[in-house]
This record gives structure tokens, sequence and C-alpha cells, in this order.
């Protein structure tokens, strides 16, 4: 379930690690804390060369790192959200959805994009965090659904990287109904024998986890990516206790057997075009 | 915060007289008081459950004295056999699996069960499965499929246990894995949330061709409460959260996404039981019916295109 964790001023500030860095300027490491040229993590994926930690990249820039060239068609770009409830809390959530969209320049959490990847024509749909954590409304939604069927009607692998603290509660049982409408169109995909490879970045929880992201063929994390049903607070709220230092983590999930691969970002483009050549009988990419 | 069950205060008070009437009965006079008395709580039942808050019809879905899965078995169905385990792990109490007859027909009953007393609650887990409880339910569905057994789901569950032993056995695994395999199974399925229906937990025994809902029961992403406590900041606002998440039958109904409500009795399932199972097993057989006529092989045609509709979306 997501929820914004800290009081934040009105305009929604890009969250702490989700910048893309504009280059020439300076950036710090939310784990090591080294100070490096925003360039120098940029080249590297958007990754600390100090100590591997993965920076929270925007969707359009992972697309770009996935594809062949950086290169991609975006569709169902037009799909937007609406309040189907007239759902307000402290705030409406049609004011959310403007100050949001305002915010990162999406009509809602997910970009689908077409391209291909290792030669091999890809459907990837990827999540945008930025935009109210990530989470699932009939948007997302109905944009992985038609990323699926696109990749049934062209014989397509699909690619989903999910980054997501879970449900939008703003739109309720719609949004339950999501995780129903993405694993059917999945069990589409299963039929057809067409491969479906979850990408899990940090963080990757509740409605999203307990649908498509664990339904890969293979199900990949980058490293140290939260990921879980049950957020942490909750569960310590549960057992009353804390949790062990990571918990929940890619690679505490990878010892536990619920993911195949713990894989760095910068060979996340090898990874996945190997397993797509193998998968679809295509010749082994080039080194 | 007032004690939520407040609104049913009233009516219990005269419950109470009336047993106790009950208990020195036999003289006219008393006779002729317990009539007024009887008929004093009709009035006010049908008063009180008229107009019904979302917050007071949770309370409804989560009373104590509500009917629980293993009463609507004991109560509908017939010779049914338990069949437990997950055969990979342990057996979960909080879902009971296995295989019936209603009215002669064979059926797979799958459901949420909480219990009633503290021994019966803690057994059950107050009806949060754990991931081998899925994947029991799971592995008793594909029997039925095997074998050309209709399926019939009954949901009443806070929501999936998040404990620490169910993440680390893949909680979100089991209930993914659920709705991607119910979508596919090749035998009927009909889904009937009874009390509360609480998120992925619920929703991982609730992909079938036919949803319905009691009156009262609730269907949510997530708990008012917990609702609350994030857009709210504050639990205590969880009546408010009731409203705002749409999460009464007649809402759901109103939503497309779910197909029928089933009326409960006056007073609710838990003042006449028997009244409510007379009803529950009207709609069941009738849907059980339509779907005996459905070629199995169209089934998941017919549950993708039921499911893909839902959502509200702009620009498509
Ligand atoms: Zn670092």
């Amino acid at each position: 379930m997501w929820f914004r964790r800290k009081k934040k001023p009105e305009a929604v500030a890009a969250d702490e690690r989700a910048v893309h860095v504009p280059k020439g300027m300076w950036v710090k490491c939310d784990s090591c804390g080294q100070i490096m040229f925003a360039q120098t993590v940029a080249d590297n994926a958007e990754v600390c060369p100090k100590c591997g930690y993965h920076f929270r990249i925007s969707a359009r820039r992972r697309l770009e790192s996935l594809f062949d060239n950086g290169s991609y068609q975006e569709f169902d770009a037009e799909v937007a959200p609406t309040d189907p409830l007239g759902f307000k809390d402290q705030k409406r959530y049609k004011d959310r959805i403007a100050q949001y969209q305002a915010a990162t320049g999406e009509k809602d959490a997910v970009v689908n994009a077409a391209g291909t990847l290792g030669g091999i024509p890809v459907i990837i749909s990827c999540m945008e965090y930025a935009y109210m954590g990530g989470s699932m409304g009939s948007v997302v939604g109905e944009k992985i659904t038609r990323a699926a069927e696109r990749a049934l009607a062209e014989k397509a692998p699909l690619i989903v990287v999910a980054c997501s603290g879970g449900a939008r509660m703003q739109e309720s049982v719609f949004s339950l109904m999501q995780m129903a409408k993405i694993s059917a169109a999945l069990a589409r995909l299963q039929e057809a024998r067409l491969p479906y490879i979850s990408v899990m970045t940090d963080p990757t929880t509740g409605g999203v986890t307990a649908s498509f992201a664990m339904l890969g063929d293979v199900n990949i994390a980058e490293p140290k990516a939260l990921i879980g049903f049950a957020g942490p607070r909750v569960i310590e709220q549960t057992i009353r206790q804390k949790l062990p230092e990571g918990f929940q983590r890619a690679e505490f999930l990878l010892e536990k057997g619920m993911v195949d691969l713990v894989v760095h970002r910068t060979q996340m483009r090898r990874t996945l075009a190997e397993l797509l050549a193998i998968f679809t009988g295509a010749p082994p990419p080039p080194p | 915060m007032n004690d939520p069950r407040d609104f049913e205060r009233p009516i219990l008070e005269i419950e109470e007289q009336i047993e106790n009437l009950k208990l020195f009965g036999g003289e006219a006079k008393r006779e002729k008081e317990l009539a007024a008395l009887q008929k004093k709580l009709a009035k006010l039942r049908r008063e009180v459950f008229a107009k019904l808050t979302p917050w007071q019809v949770v309370q409804v879905a989560r009373h104590p004295r509500r009917p629980h899965f293993l009463d609507y078995v004991e109560a509908l169905f017939d010779s049914f056999t338990e069949l437990r385990g997950d055969r990979r792990f342990a057996d979960d109490p909080a879902v009971v699996a296995g295989f019936a007859r209603f009215r002669g027909r064979p059926v797979c009953l799958v459901g949420h069960q909480k219990g009633r007393d503290t021994k019966q609650k803690l057994l059950r887990n107050f009806g949060m499965p754990k991931p081998e409880g899925y994947r029991k339910a799971l592995r008793v569905m594909r029997l039925a499929e095997k074998f050309r057994v209709p399926v019939l789901t009954f949901i009443d569950t806070p929501g999936a246990y998040p404990g620490m032993d169910a993440e680390e056995r893949g909680q979100a695994e089991a209930i993914a894995y659920n709705l991607q395999e119910m979508a596919r199974l090749r035998t009927s399925v009909v889904v009937t949330v009874t009390g509360e229906g609480g998120s992925g937990g619920a929703l991982a025994l609730g992909v079938g061709d036919r949803v319905n809902m009691l009156e009262h029961s609730i269907y949510s992403v997530i708990s008012p409460e917990g609702c609350a406590a994030i857009l709210w900041k504050d639990a205590a606002r969880a009546e408010e959260a009731a409203a705002a998440l749409k999460l009464t039958a007649k809402d759901l109904l109103r939503l497309a996404l779910v197909d029928r409500v089933i009326e409960e009795p006056l007073g609710g399932a838990h003042a006449d039981p028997p009244a409510l199972f007379a009803s529950v097993a009207m709609v069941l057989e009738e849907q059980l019916s339509e779907l005996a006529a459905v070629d199995p092989g169209s089934l998941f045609d017919a549950r993708y295109a039921k499911f893909r509709a839902m959502g509200a979306v702009a620009g498509a």
C-alpha cells in the first residue's frame, strides 16, 4: 500500500531517490555517502560506482537503458486516470492526479513501450514511482493488461518493471481488481507460451507483488530492492518486534526461493537479452 | 471513539427482554407482552437496517455472531469431506477446502474460516491465511477441475496474514499464482463474499464466473482503519474512510464489480441464519445450473472478459 511517509511541501517534490540528476552537478550516495559527479553516476546506469547502491530512476530512463540504442515507441500514452469514486480524504483524488501529472509529466504510474532488446522485438511496461509512489489504479491495470494483449497479438515477449508501493487506495476495489485483471492477462500469455519476465526494483510491495510481479517465467530483482506483500511497518506492528536486517530485500528473496536472480543494473539488459534469446529461439545476442 | 456497534444496542436490548420473557413464558399476559416486543423488534430492525451507514455495514460484516464458512458448510451441503494441507509445507486452518454435495450435485468448497471463540480464533488465525492456505485452496480447486466439479468459494477474511513467516514463504507469490490460475481454471467457479472481503487475501479466492456479495458484506482494497491511518493519519477516522472506500455490496453492484447482491434477513445474517442460508442456496442453485450448461473450454475467455472490463480510465 503506497503512501508518502514524510510530510511534503505543496508541490510534489520528486522522491529523494527518484531524480535523474542534471548534468554537471554533484550527487551524494544515499548509502555510502560518497560525493560524486552526477555524470559519473549517470554513466554507471545510476549506480554508485563505490558501493553499488542503485539510485531510483524514472520509467523513461529505465526504458532507455533496456531497449537497443535506448530507442522505443511508446504506446497507450493517452490512457489517463479518472476519479471513479469521487474519492476525497484530506485532499481530493482529482487534485492529487493533477498535482502528480504536473510534477512528473506522466498521466499515471506506468509507461508502455515497444522496441527491440538484443534484436528481439519486446513489449515493456515500466512503472513510475514518482507518480503517487507507483501505486496501482485502473490506469496501471489497464496499461499492463494492454501490454500483455499486445505481446499476445504480436507474439512478443513481455517484460514488466515493477516499482510500486502497491494498491491505490483512492480507487478502492477498482484498484484491487487490477490484480485479477493483469493476472488473467498473464494467464493468456502462459497459454500462448510467450515469455514474461518480471523485473522488481526498489520498492515492489503490496498488490503489485501479489499479482504480476511474482508471476514471471523468470523473476529478476535489482540488488537490495525491497520486495514483499505486507510492508515492513505493518509486519512489525503485527509481530510487535523489529524485523531483522535485510528482511524482504532482494537477496533475502533469492535465498527464500522467490526470485530467480538478483541482477546488477549494468547487467540487466544483457541478462534479459540472453534469456529472451533462449526462450524465443533467437540467436545468442552479440557480446 | 464510540463503540462502533452502538447502533445495534437497542435491538440487542429488546432481544434480551424477549429471551427473559421466554424463560418465564406461559401466562397469557406474558404472551401478549412477548408479541408486542417482537413487533417492536421487527420495527426497530427495519428502521436501523434501512439506513445503515457504510461504517455500520462494516460492523455487521464483522459481527461476532455472523455465520462463518463452516456454518454454511453445515447448513447447505451434505457429506462434506475436508482435504487438508498444501503438500508443500503445512495445513493452514484459516482456509478450509474439500468436496461435498449440494442438493445431490458434487461441489468443491473453499472458504476462509474465522474462529468464533478465542481458541478457535487462534487456531484459524482470525481467518488470515498464510501462503500454505492459498496453495491448499488451489490444489483442491485443481482437483475440482480435473474431475469437472464446480467450485464454490466463500470469502470472509480481514486479509492475508502480514507476518514474517508468511512473507518468507511467499505470501505475494501464493496470492498472485492463485489469481492467475483461478482465471484459467477449466471448471466453473462461483464466489460469494459472506463477510469481510479484505484485499488481496480475499481476492486470492475470488476470481470466478459469478461473484456474489451478501447484502451486509464488504469488499475493499484496505480496511477502513488502515486507510484512515494512512490517508487521514488517524485510524479513528475509519468511519469516513469506510464511506470513501465504497466498500458495501450495494456500491460494488452499482460499480459493476460484482454480479449479485444476496439479501440478508432483517437485522442481518446473524439475526436469522436459516433464512440467510435459504437465500444463499437459492442463488447458488440458480448459478450452478446456468454454469453447468457452459462448455468448460469457454470459461476462461468469459472469465477474462469479465475481469478485463473492470477499471475506470479516460482516453482509452
Ligand atoms: Zn555509494
